[in-house]
């Protein structure tokens, strides 16, 4: 009886002792990265990452096309992607929350959300680049904003969902027509969660690679032109990375730390912003 | 006064149709994909058959292509993956539910979720430039100093630790998808009952005993939801896996330290490059195949927690 209990009290001791290890071991990597990224990629910083263009093998350089052709790029993508996402967000919310296009595409999107990106890529490489039969900074945009839609959609659907009924029934009763409530009653009462939501998804494309690789491709020189391939920080990184030569290597260390820089930074902006009591 | 309520209904009607287009073009999105990615892959699907899948042979100037490498690697990567992920993951959300204390669940939370914001690119470089050269000098020789000396298994870790390959790529797909795996876990762990909790503390169990035989089996539904939340992203996952996994199309044994290819970092590597025609086809055939796989454990996914939800909203 007594060992019974001893040998419980120890399966408890184990087990317990084991979850706090699995805790360590997740916020180990999470240090592990974020201290190689900063303390490399800091040695890479300097004022010529910024105006200088990405050099030749061996060459001397900067990063400063791929950084304003990334941000072109998210800028855009988030641009376009954003009124897709969250107008069909508002119809789920508003309208179709319970007919069966609002499930299903509710549950379409849930599946967009978590879809490999590389296959985004493969997509609009079939129906854009094949079809103008050239990498394109416009292609990288597409595929971009359909990575930037089913993320802003479900956001902007949960919050808008917070919004008590009440309000819309106070306005209801005031005589206002419906569009006009969502406008200006709903949407903006909801409008810290959306931005969240916005943030969020600028944050996923920002660092995206995948969908990149076959589409806007990237170059080595400055370009600002929405019809010719251009360069963007991720494909560089991976460019850079992969080679052989330190002096890229040096350069991929620098942009990886911006990304990851700007990236938790917006996630975490996010997060402050609007505080769910959940999470 | 009907000018006004017709110019009302007018807002209403346009406004109306305008978001239920953009909801329709959102799911028109998905059978564009599957549609778009049929079309491209059909010269090889007509070429190769079903053959497709289980042909090793993949040799671009003979024109002569088989997925069996890439779909070897993705599946035995992400089964890697989620062998190191799930007990992880459940260790960290039974932390985060039981024993941390109040006031350190939700940084550890956002820590934990800010793993999952980490762009793969940088887990790739990290893995290729940081990770796997100690991985080669003390992780694979103790590995095959251990498991590789245990009779059955024995063929899994032999060859020379290089690093790169299948398991290191394993390993950083693991990491990534721990964040997703654990806070699933740990939001169903929350919806269980404090009554059943409390009920089975009465008793006298344990707080392990509790987890183990309250929680997990409440929550079982919503755990294997969350589990194969975390395979749908290990299966897709680009970046990490192209750095790490070796890039190598020859499938010649059965050791994990060899470097293989996944139908991602095939893609990766081959697609901006191929020439147009069968290769190009055979690509994207191979991309089809991954986002169908993807998709039905997404959808098993998906089905599983909103059963979980639901039997939930039905006890409550």
């Amino acid at each position: 009886m007594m060992n019974l209990k001893l040998r419980r009290r120890w399966i408890n001791r184990v087990a317990l002792m084991l979850s706090i290890l699995a805790m360590a071991f997740g916020l180990l990597w999470l240090i592990w990265i974020l201290s190689t990224t900063l303390q490399l990629g800091m040695s890479g910083l300097s004022w010529t990452l910024f105006t200088r263009m990405t050099p030749p093998p061996g060459g001397e350089g900067g990063l400063a096309n791929a950084i304003v052709g990334s941000l072109v790029m998210v800028g855009l993508a988030t641009a376009i992607g954003t009124p897709i996402g969250a107008l069909a967000g508002v119809y789920l919310a508003e309208y179709g929350q319970r007919s069966w296009l609002g499930h299903a595409t509710r549950f379409i999107n849930d599946l967009l959300l978590s879809a490999p990106s590389i296959v985004i890529g493969l997509f609009v490489y079939a129906v854009y680049v094949e079809r103008t039969s050239k990498f394109s900074a416009f292609a990288g945009v597409i595929a971009l904003a359909l990575i930037v839609v089913p993320v802003v959609l479900r956001t902007s659907e949960n919050m808008l969902r917070l919004v008590p009924d009440s309000l819309r029934e106070a306005a209801f009763a005031l005589g206002a027509p419906q569009w006009k409530i969502i406008l200006r009653v709903t949407l903006p009462a909801a409008r810290a969660g959306i931005l969240t939501g916005i943030l969020l998804a600028v944050a996923r494309i920002s660092g995206e690679t995948a969908p990149l690789l076959f589409t806007a491709l990237s170059n080595q020189f400055w370009s600002l032109r929405l019809d010719e391939p251009m360069a963007n920080l991720p494909v560089t990184i991976f460019k850079f990375a992969m080679s052989p030569f330190k002096g890229w290597q040096e350069l991929a260390w620098a942009g990886v730390f911006l990304i990851t820089i700007g990236v938790l930074g917006l996630n975490i902006v996010a997060r402050l912003m609007f505080r769910s009591p959940k999470h | 006064m009907s000018a006004s309520r017709q110019q009302r209904s007018l807002g209403d009607w346009v406004f109306f149709n305008l978001t239920r287009l953009f909801a329709v073009l959102t799911l028109l999105m998905m059978v564009g994909i599957i549609v778009s990615l049929l079309i491209g892959a059909w010269p090889s699907l007509r070429e190769f058959g079903p053959g497709f899948l289980w042909s090793a042979e993949w040799n671009p100037p003979l024109n002569r292509f088989g997925a069996l490498v890439p779909i070897y690697g993705t599946l035995v990567t992400s089964l890697i993956a989620l062998i190191i992920a799930v007990p992880v993951s459940f260790g960290i959300a039974l932390f985060l539910t039981e024993l941390s204390p109040r006031w350190l669940r939700r940084p550890l939370g956002i820590a934990i979720e800010l793993l999952a914001g980490i762009p793969s690119i940088v887990y790739g470089m990290w893995g290729l430039l940081v990770f796997s050269p100690l991985f080669a000098d003390y992780f694979q020789p103790a590995l095959a100093a251990t498991l590789g000396q245990v009779p059955l298994i024995k063929g899994l870790f032999e060859g020379p630790p290089i690093g790169i390959g299948l398991l290191c790529a394993g390993f950083i797909l693991a990491i990534m998808i721990i964040p997703f795996i654990a806070s699933v876990m740990r939001d169903v762990f929350e919806i269980t009952p404090p009554m059943l909790k409390e009920s089975a503390y009465a008793l006298g169990g344990t707080t392990w005993e509790i987890v183990w035989n309250v929680v997990l089996p409440y929550t079982r539904v919503g755990v294997v939801g969350g589990i194969m939340l975390g395979l749908g992203r290990a299966l897709g996952e680009t970046m990490a896996v192209t750095f790490v996994i070796g890039n190598s199309s020859l499938l010649d044994n059965s050791s994990l330290f060899a470097p293989g290819n996944s139908i991602t970092s095939a893609l990766a590597n081959e697609f901006a490059e191929a020439t147009p025609g069968l290769h190009t086809a055979a690509l994207i055939e191979l991309g089809l195949i991954l986002f169908l796989i993807t998709l039905t454990v997404l959808v098993i996914s998906k089905l599983l927690l909103l059963r979980f939800v639901r039997q939930e909203g039905s006890r409550t």
